[in-house]
């Protein structure tokens, strides 16, 4: 590891002694970035928090920590961080659960995750079965809604302000003198997942058309362009006045000047035969040279040229 | 009606054993419990904490701290903000000592990144973060000592906490919020001239100022009283109450991040761990004071062993180049003009950072999904498990021991509510 973060030696036979210890109830284990992590099932945490303590010696829980994914069907982590200070280890464990299911509290196990726990409920609004005093922690008194979700916005809903009339302070909807600034600088070209403005009207983005950027266009503009848009009608290629053709006056005096090589042209001519008529033997040659033309096209479409 | 109080009061284990008379005499006072509110402003709660207390006369049976009031959501805030953009939160989370706040922070980033930092960043790095855990140390000891009765070792202490932030200023700009701990390194390099005069300080200034002011504490007889055998801690319950930093020095435990998952340039210093034998208010507070020795001790090993070198990454996808530079280069241009606007991408994973920051573990959990925003940044304050404590170390004190116990603790709320 080439970054100075702080060194922690691998726990040997962790993996065994894991699977010993926590047994079914282990669903994945991970080591990346130099840590362990472990997802267990929701109901059995308590009892696996009590054999990782005991057995395998993480005598401290230093945090439980919350994360939102909104959408999984289970959207949140709830992220344990439990540090061994006689093998100088961490080990991360994680449960998933929704709005609704409660994660057993571990507050017989450690007293401290009584806050911590709140902290979460608080935040993300996961609910701990068996934690004697599950109050909101942070927020404000009488605060609703549950703000690290992803789904609350960062203004949050009401602001507060001392009002001079009252003499108390008042809460009031959230009024922003201005839109909330919400820059985007990732590249478009390096995994923005977003359609860029003006966009949605090449039509190559799967998107439905009408549904990107307001346009100033009015009815009648939108019919035309829609028109515009239609494929053209087929004109069949013809050669009916002189225009048509290309040609004039000099590439008709080109054209009666006496070939050159019409001396070579004529035992051209006379070695074609026998192709032809070998061509008439075979039945399937007419097809093979109708297909002939579309052959230079291959490569381009294919793009093996 | 008050007899239930009565029977309780008498019941308590001071009475145990001996043969109580729970009938109202003429002339006795009856004493109930009551509930009074300690804060939120109070001047010995060390900002704004509002603990509810129940009280039986003058012992106290219950506290109820409540947090929370000076939260702002730094995480959420976070969750909106590029890495670079992200780290000032750092320093206004425990304002006392911003640059151990951002110590971990760069660390999980560099962790997640695998970024290797050039030496002498990483000496300063260590220089400054010691620097800090002396400036915060005053501030504490300080204000400690003010909360059980004494002056002057305050006043005197201030002026070693002056001098370290104005060495922060010399070196970043700002006297508190630096700012200066970057992603790969340190922001700019310091002065020649400013590490001398550290070396000066932590020779003369330092050790004369700070032994004439403990002098006068720590053999103090009303000191003692106000701290020995208060609050006492023993090692399973230090450990179950997840304590970190003097709090579980001071109960015994000898574990210091800074020695067992040794970070940046720790693994090459040489220093003790303090720890206390009773586990009580006045050992947190010694524990503290040695700690400063051994700060100025690493101090001293930094400046005499500091390489030098570039004081931040030459991986010009995280560490922007240097002002001059871009003057020059078309590519240092493109570099800067990137790093300032979009800012650099981390690539998707989880790590858990925490280091010895002065007042305990200071851990961030970062979650990245790739992208040059944090999924995720949760922040593991020291304070939250220390003041949860509170309730199980006031139990059976007097009301007045409550401001030695938060003293202790060493707790500001800027990193408790987040």
């Amino acid at each position: 590891m080439a970054s100075p973060a702080p060194l922690i030696a691998p726990r040997d036979g962790i993996v065994e002694a894991l699977k010993k210890v926590v047994g079914g109830d282990l669903i994945a284990h991970v080591f990346a970035v130099g840590e362990d992590s472990i997802t267990v099932r929701r109901e059995a945490v308590a009892g696996v928090m009590v054999g990782l303590r005991d057995e395998l010696a993480y005598q401290q829980l230093m945090e439980i920590a919350g994360v939102d994914y909104p959408d999984r069907p289970e959207r949140f982590e709830v992220v344990y961080h439990l540090l061994s200070v006689t093998r100088n280890h961490r080990l991360r464990v994680r449960v998933l659960t929704d709005e609704a299911t409660p994660v057993p509290s571990i507050v017989a196990v450690w007293p401290n995750a009584g806050w911590l726990e709140r902290e979460v409920f608080d935040m993300y609004g996961v609910l701990f079965s068996g934690n004697p005093d599950l109050r909101r922690i942070l927020t404000d008194y009488g605060f609703q809604g549950h703000p690290q979700r992803k789904d609350f916005p960062l203004t949050g809903y009401t602001e507060l302000r001392y009002s001079e009339e009252d003499k108390r302070v008042v809460y009031e909807p959230v009024k922003l003198a201005q839109d909330f600034r919400s820059f985007d600088f990732l590249s478009p070209w390096e995994g923005a997942d977003y359609i860029l403005p003006g966009d949605e009207k090449a039509g190559g983005t799967g998107e439905a058309p009408g549904k990107g950027a307001p346009t100033p266009m009015t009815a009648e503009a939108v019919k035309k362009a829609d028109e515009a848009k239609k494929a053209p009608p087929p004109t069949p290629k013809t050669t009916d006045n002189a225009k048509q053709t290309g040609a004039g006056d000099k590439a008709n005096k080109e054209a009666a000047k006496p070939s050159k090589d019409s001396a070579k042209a004529k035992p051209a001519a006379k070695a074609k035969t026998p192709a032809t008529k070998k061509a008439e033997k075979a039945p399937a040659k007419p097809k093979a040279a109708a297909k002939a033309p579309a052959k230079p096209r291959k490569p381009k479409a294919g793009g093996d040229a | 009606m008050t007899d239930n109080a009565t029977v309780r009061h008498h019941g308590s284990d001071m009475f145990e054993g001996y043969p109580v008379d729970t009938a109202d005499t003429a002339g006795d006072q009856v004493v109930t419990n009551y509930t009074i509110n300690f804060g939120p402003q109070h001047p010995a709660a060390h900002g704004v904490l509002r603990m509810v207390m129940e009280l039986d006369g003058e012992i106290i049976e219950r506290v109820d701290p409540h947090v929370g009031l000076l939260h702002r959501g730094t995480e959420k805030l976070i969750e909106y903000k590029t890495y670079l953009q992200a780290l000032p939160y750092f320093d206004r989370l425990d304002y006392c000592s911003p640059l151990g706040m951002e110590h971990s922070y760069v660390l999980a980033i560099e962790k997640l990144l695998d970024l290797e930092v050039p030496e002498r960043a990483q000496y300063l790095r260590v220089l400054f973060a010691e620097l800090t855990r002396i400036c915060n140390h005053m501030l504490n000891i300080g204000s400690h000592v003010m909360d059980v009765g004494a002056m002057t070792p305050n006043l005197w202490v201030f002026e070693l906490r002056e001098d370290c932030l104005n060495f922060f200023e010399r070196a970043s700009g700002a006297r508190m919020h630096s700012a200066w701990f970057r992603p790969g390194g340190v922001h700019q390099d310091v002065p020649e001239k400013l590490l001398v005069d550290i070396g000066e300080w932590v020779d003369k200034r330092l050790p004369e100022l700070f032994g004439d002011a403990m002098s006068l504490v720590i053999d103090n007889r009303i000191f003692k009283q106000r701290n020995v055998d208060i609050a006492v801690v023993s090692k399973e319950d230090a450990l179950a109450w997840g304590f970190s930093g003097p709090m579980i020095r001071g109960s015994g435990i000898a574990w210091d991040l800074r020695k067992s998952q040794p970070y940046d340039a720790y693994a090459k210093m040489e220093f003790d761990i303090p720890v206390g034998t009773r586990g009580d208010c006045y050992d947190r507070f010694m524990v503290r004071v040695q700690e400063v020795y051994q700060s100025a001790r690493i101090i001293k090993q930094c400046l005499r062993d500091m390489p030098s070198g570039p004081v931040a990454s030459l991986d010009r996808k995280v560490s922007p180049p240097k002002r001059g530079e871009m003057k020059q280069s078309m590519e240092s241009l493109i570099h800067h003009f990137k790093l300032y606007t979009e800012g650099f991408h981390v690539p998707a994973g989880e790590v858990y950072v925490a280091t010895e920051s002065p007042k305990g573990e200071f851990g961030v959990y970062l979650v990245s999904d790739g992208t040059n925003k944090p999924y995720r940044c949760k922040i593991r304050p020291t304070a939250f498990s220390h003041l949860q404590a509170m309730d199980f170390m006031c139990k059976g004190h007097m009301l007045a021991d409550t401001t030695a116990i938060i003293g202790a603790i060493d707790v500001v709320f800027g990193e408790c509510d987040r």
